[in-house]
């Protein structure tokens, strides 16, 4: 534990300096990235039980539409809390849906995801107290109460992101190898046995659910902060469909695979939009068909170590 | 006396077919016991019934004089039963260790964020357990890439995992090679040695059940036709037509 924390924090500090000498519009695009890897990082939790939700763009948009609501109404304006506020609201919202997700698998569970989704989006086009479909519009963020100078304003965005991508990529680390973890992989594999074994999959899988919930909101609130806007569009489909592409291209091997993925996307989509703006999408596809062919696994599973084998 | 395991009265149809019929069974702690018969006699059925898996139409299950009738697989596994299966289940794209420490996990119920699943107690354990049946070689391996005769021990392993006071074991060596069920089941009994733990095996090989058992109940049509010692289970004239399938001479 000491040694992941002491290389979480020696990168962390190395990534924190490297971005001090990026460009503006960089800085953006990560932090844009990594508030996006965050939602996908949710996903991928559930993946490592088998199950893919489709709906993650909806848990993202309760976390941003939550920040919005509180920085405007309640001007509460701290970047440290908002996040971490974005990321219960989702948590809260979305346990009641957890038991019932939790007893189906496959394209029932992915459906049922996405349904909740749209219903979610429905109900943010239409209600005029949240902007309807234009959203609503969010201002500055604090630093430790502090008022952040227009030239800084990018590069505290990044940091502060980074900083919480930071922590949930160590607490993620954990909770894979944690027993929790090894049992959620089990569920994938065979979850009448795990049953048999005294072990609670229905369990397992809603609190997965919600902790996925709260890693996309607190992305959410991320992007938002470093937006200054969010509308349902967040919650639509296709958005939800990117963080699945993510998740898909990572693998659920390696949680530092998430966030070169959700990089890599991010970077693709903004050259490829930028040069070839009407055909963006086909290159993206014709990537993913290409990973899925020679690396099924995903990105991650270029540096992981297979299991030793020995002689019996 | 009390009994370790008790069916009062158990019964079960699906439709027509009565898989179980006024099941009246009492097990002491520590037999050794196999349930025979022909397919669709009821023993599969009658294991079912005491894992939970299905539920009798009516009598009652006691499992140390506290009725298990109704309970889930979970609450009764957390009771000290466990099973194998006749097609074992297992984790196929993990390792046998992580198997074994799947199983310690969830029916120790240690379930926790943070707590290192390969902890070094844990894998101690887990290989103590693996070396008792001759399997620590394979600890690293994926259970996909092993053998059936190795998945049947492992899948016996894994069910022995949490010290349980009931073990129900579903024919341990179908799909087994021939030359391979004694080693096996001599690997099995072995490995159970020393254990304050009752065994009940499904088993259609007579001379695994002569060999390994001290006592046999036979199945025919959900009824038990014989209740005993092998030597005289065996011989029984019914038991003789309807599962072994000999004719008197």
């Amino acid at each position: 534990m000491a040694k992941l924390l002491f290389t979480a924090l020696v990168v962390l500090l190395g990534c924190l300096g490297v971005g001090l000498v990026l460009p503006k519009w960089l800085q953006f695009m990560l932090t844009m990235a990594m508030a996006n890897g965050l939602v996908s990082l949710g996903l991928v939790i559930l993946m490592r039980g088998g199950v893919v939700a489709f709906g993650q763009g909806l848990m993202a948009a309760l976390g941003g539409y939550t920040a919005a609501l509180v920085f405007e109404h309640f001007q509460w304006t701290e970047a440290l809390a908002l996040p971490l506020l974005g990321g219960l609201s989702a948590m809260l919202i979305t346990a009641p849906f957890a038991p019932l997700l939790a007893r189906y698998r496959g394209i029932f569970f992915s459906m049922l995801t996405l349904a909740l989704s749209m219903v979610g989006y429905g109900l943010l086009v239409k209600t005029d107290a949240l902007g309807g479909s234009d959203g609503i519009n969010m201002g500055r963020v604090h630093l430790l109460g502090h008022v952040l100078p227009d030239e800084w304003v990018s590069y505290s965005l990044l940091a502060v992101t980074m900083c919480f991508v930071a922590l949930s990529l160590v607490w993620a680390k954990v909770y894979f190898a944690s027993t929790r973890g090894l049992v959620t992989r089990a569920i994938r594999d065979n979850e009448l046995r795990v049953e048999y074994m005294g072990g609670s999959v229905a369990q397992t899988m809603a609190i997965n659910f919600v902790v996925a919930a709260f890693l996309a909101g607190m992305g959410g609130a991320l992007a938002v902060m470093a937006l200054g806007h969010i509308d349902p569009n967040f919650s639509y489909w296709t958005t939800s469909g990117e963080f699945v592409f993510v998740a898909i291209l990572a693998g659920s091997q390696s949680v530092m695979a998430v966030m070169l993925s959700s990089v890599l996307l991010e970077v693709v989509r903004s050259f490829s939009s930028a040069y070839f703006p009407t055909t963006w999408q086909l290159a993206l596809g014709l990537f993913l068909l290409l990973v899925i062919r020679f690396l099924p696994q995903g990105l991650g599973a270029l540096w992981r170590s297979k299991p030793q084998e020995e002689a019996p | 006396m009390s009994w370790l395991l008790s069916a009062q009265g158990v019964h079960k149809t699906f439709g027509a077919v009565v898989a179980a019929h006024d099941l009246q069974v009492n097990i002491r702690a520590g037999e050794r016991i196999s349930l025979i018969g022909s397919n669709g006699a009821g023993k599969t059925t009658f294991v079912n019934m005491i894992t939970g898996y299905i539920q009798p139409d009516a009598g009652h299950i006691l499992l140390d004089g506290q009725s298990i009738t109704g309970m889930t697989p979970r609450d009764i596994t957390r009771l000290g039963v466990a099973r194998s299966f006749q097609i074992p289940q297992l984790y196929p794209s993990m390792s046998v260790l992580d198997n074994m420490l799947v199983a310690q996990t969830t029916q120790d119920n240690q379930l926790s964020w943070w707590r290192a699943a390969h902890s070094a107690a844990a894998r101690e354990r887990a290989e103590a357990l693996l070396a008792r049946f001759n399997l620590l070689a394979y600890r690293h391996r994926l259970v996909a890439e092993l053998p059936g005769g190795v998945r049947k021990l492992i899948d016996i392993a894994l069910a022995m995992m949490g010290s349980p006071k009931l073990l129900l074991l579903d024919e341990p060596t179908s799909g087994v090679a021939a030359e391979e069920k004694f080693p096996m089941m001599d690997t099995v009994m072995q490995a159970l040695e020393g254990q304050a733990l009752t065994a009940l095996f499904v088993e259609h090989d007579m001379d695994i059940v002569s060999r390994y058992c001290q006592r046999v109940i036979a199945f025919y049509s959900g009824r038990i036709i014989a209740d005993d010692v092998p030597s005289v289970a065996l011989a029984h004239a019914d038991v003789r037509r309807y599962v072994t399938g000999e004719r008197d001479a």
